[in-house]
């Protein structure tokens, strides 16, 4: 054994631990590009917590009833328990949360698209749950295992709540699909404009995705984009049909031989346009963020100069 | 000299309904509207722990104004639910004081508001949880806990704000200008309290008074920053009359409600 890790170089002694599945850990060795792609992927994963919760916070104060509204708030609060914990995790691969929102705030940093769509109605607050939590899951379930030890825990605390948020979403849209016509149309609205972002989160096909065979390759991921794609088809086409809404896709089509549903093409122009930042509300977003943490920085002044003064008060008194 | 005297408790079947109701509805309403304004806040806060902080405050209250209005629908015993009285009054109808109304302003508007109000809550919860009406004080028992933190937490920011920095220190003496004039009012009793207070079912204001001034005064020292004397005490919220800000509040508030009268969510 000793002999063949004085043959193996480093990225060969890493590889091998990621290829029997051995979790990484923040003091072993890893290759630069490993620890610059993780950064990248947990900040835009805690970042995008941070923007999705304007979206949904957008509806806490109009809530239909003091139980949706109590369970809509605490669900928002909840995706900010989710960006702290993973703000600490890419801390643990030594950037600090400050250089992070600042790349966030220049717009280096990315966030998850879906978040620049605007919630117009109460029924966006059952897709959001439904559909976009239903996709985060599917994304994130695989992370429970992905080959770096902070993250992976992270997100299987992650994923029991998001999956508590999806059942909640589809009991808004059930509640909604049971009710009057109105609550009905309102659903079937808001699935139209829902339905096809949300397939746009698993990100581009394959073939454009520059980064999934690296992250493969290292365990970060699992699965490719559209094996994940399909898999969330499979998953909501029925969920629809029970709710007894429509999926605003003509192709969709059950194969019975490749067993799974058939679809059509995401339209990737938007996709793109999107990502560059032209969404309805990429600017909006950007700027409710910025703005707070702007507003906000006399408060964080105060909180440090305040806990200066008294840690000097009491090395005077020690 | 806290304890709150209730020898002049009645027992608590004898305590009529009809008297009780608009004291609950006025704590429904005083709690539903704080929780609301601090939601407005999620997603926004200086700092994303601050942000956990207040929705989790904004969660206590909300949970708290669910327990009475349950309470209060209960004791009117017309079928009306917790969201009938939630959406479907009107402000001149609604019962809480001005304070909690009042709009988040900046953060330093928003800890002000708080401290006065948690000072208050906090007090008045310790004497309702050992009340004569055990369906309160079992509301009061479990919400005193929480207050009871709320008030650590607002108490520490009027103390980190006022002896932080001088911008801090000016934010906050503004936000105290601004909004210690609505403190009076929450220890005013309105008729529906006087009622109770009559009976020995809500404890005399006069009695937390000395505890709350001093813990206020012991606050603002820490904090640097001078207790306003000969505030002017606006009243009026209890009775229903209102600041300008509460009909948007309730506009937004109840707009689903309004909007698809008698539906289920």
């Amino acid at each position: 054994m000793e002999t063949s890790e004085q043959v193996l170089s480093p990225e060969e002694q890493f590889q091998a631990r990621i290829d029997a599945d051995i979790r990484i850990e923040p003091k072993d060795w890893m290759p630069d590009a490993y620890r610059k792609t993780l950064i990248r992927q947990i900040s835009q994963h805690a970042h995008s917590e941070l923007v999705g919760m304007l979206p949904e916070g957008n509806w806490i104060t109009r809530a239909p009833s003091l139980k949706r509204k109590s369970i809509l708030l605490a669900k928002v609060q909840d995706e900010a328990g989710h960006g702290l914990y993973l703000y600490s995790a890419a801390e643990t691969l030594g950037t600090t949360r400050d250089q992070m929102l600042a790349d966030l705030h220049s717009g280096k940093a990315k966030y998850s698209s879906i978040f620049n769509y605007p919630t117009l109605s109460w029924a966006d607050m059952g897709c959001v749950g439904w559909l976009v939590d239903g996709a985060a899951i599917l994304n994130q379930v695989p992370l429970c295992r992905t080959s770096y030890g902070p993250y992976a825990r992270a997100m299987v605390r992650v994923c029991k709540e998001e999956s508590f948020h999806q059942r909640q979403g589809f009991e808004i849209m059930q509640t909604l699909c049971e009710g009057a016509p109105e609550q009905k149309a309102m659903a079937q609205e808001a699935l139209n404009r829902w339905w096809w972002p949300t397939l746009m989160m698993f990100g581009p096909k394959d073939a454009d995705s520059p980064n999934t065979e690296q992250s493969m390759k290292w365990r970060i991921k699992r699965f490719t984009n559209d094996e994940l794609r399909q898999k969330f088809v499979d998953m909501m086409v029925p969920q629809a049909e029970f709710l007894g809404l429509t999926v605003p896709d003509e192709k969709v089509k059950w194969n019975e031989e490749r067993q799974a549903y058939d679809f059509g093409e995401v339209n990737w122009d938007e996709f793109w346009a999107v990502v560059k930042g032209n969404g309805l509300c990429n600017h909006e977003r950007l700027q409710a963020r910025v703005s707070a943490h702007d507003e906000g920085a006399w408060v964080r002044e105060a909180a440090l100069a305040h806990a200066a003064k008294r840690a000097a008060k009491e090395a005077v008194a020690a | 000299m806290l304890t709150q005297d209730f020898t002049n408790a009645t027992a608590t079947s004898a305590t009529e309904p009809s008297l009780l109701f608009p004291f609950v509805l006025q704590l429904a309403d005083t709690s539903l509207i704080l929780a609301h304004r601090l939601s407005e806040w999620c997603g926004h806060g200086p700092i994303l722990e601050q942000d956990l902080a207040m929705a989790n405050i904004a969660l206590d209250l909300l949970g708290e104004a669910r327990s009475y209005y349950q309470y209060a629908a209960e004791l009117e015993g017309k079928g009306r639910t917790e969201d009938d009285l939630a959406y479907l009054r009107s402000a001149v109808e609604y019962r809480n004081p001005l304070l909690v109304e009042q709009p988040n302003g900046d953060f330093a508007h928003t800890v002000v508001r708080q401290f006065l109000f948690d000072n208050y809550h906090y007090h008045l919860l310790k004497a309702l949880k050992d009340g004569p009406d055990t369906h309160l004080a079992g509301i009061a028992e479990k919400s005193f806990k929480e207050a009871a933190y709320h008030l650590k937490w607002s108490s520490e920011w009027i103390i980190r704000l006022g002896d932080g920095t001088a911008e801090s220190w000016q934010r906050l003496d503004k936000a105290i200008a601004a909004l210690w004039r609505f403190a009076g009012e929450l220890t005013t009793p309105a008729p529906a309290e006087t009622a109770l207070q009559e009976i020995g079912v809500v404890p005399d204001y006069a009695t937390l008074l000395p505890a709350m001034q001093a813990y206020a005064a012991q606050v603002l020292a820490e904090a640097t920053v001078p207790e306003p004397t000969a505030v002017f005490a606006q009243q009026g919220g209890k009775i229903g009359r209102h600041s300008e800000h509460l009909g948007y509040l309730l506009s937004e508030l109840q707009y689903m409600q309004r909007t698809y009268p008698g539906m289920t969510w």
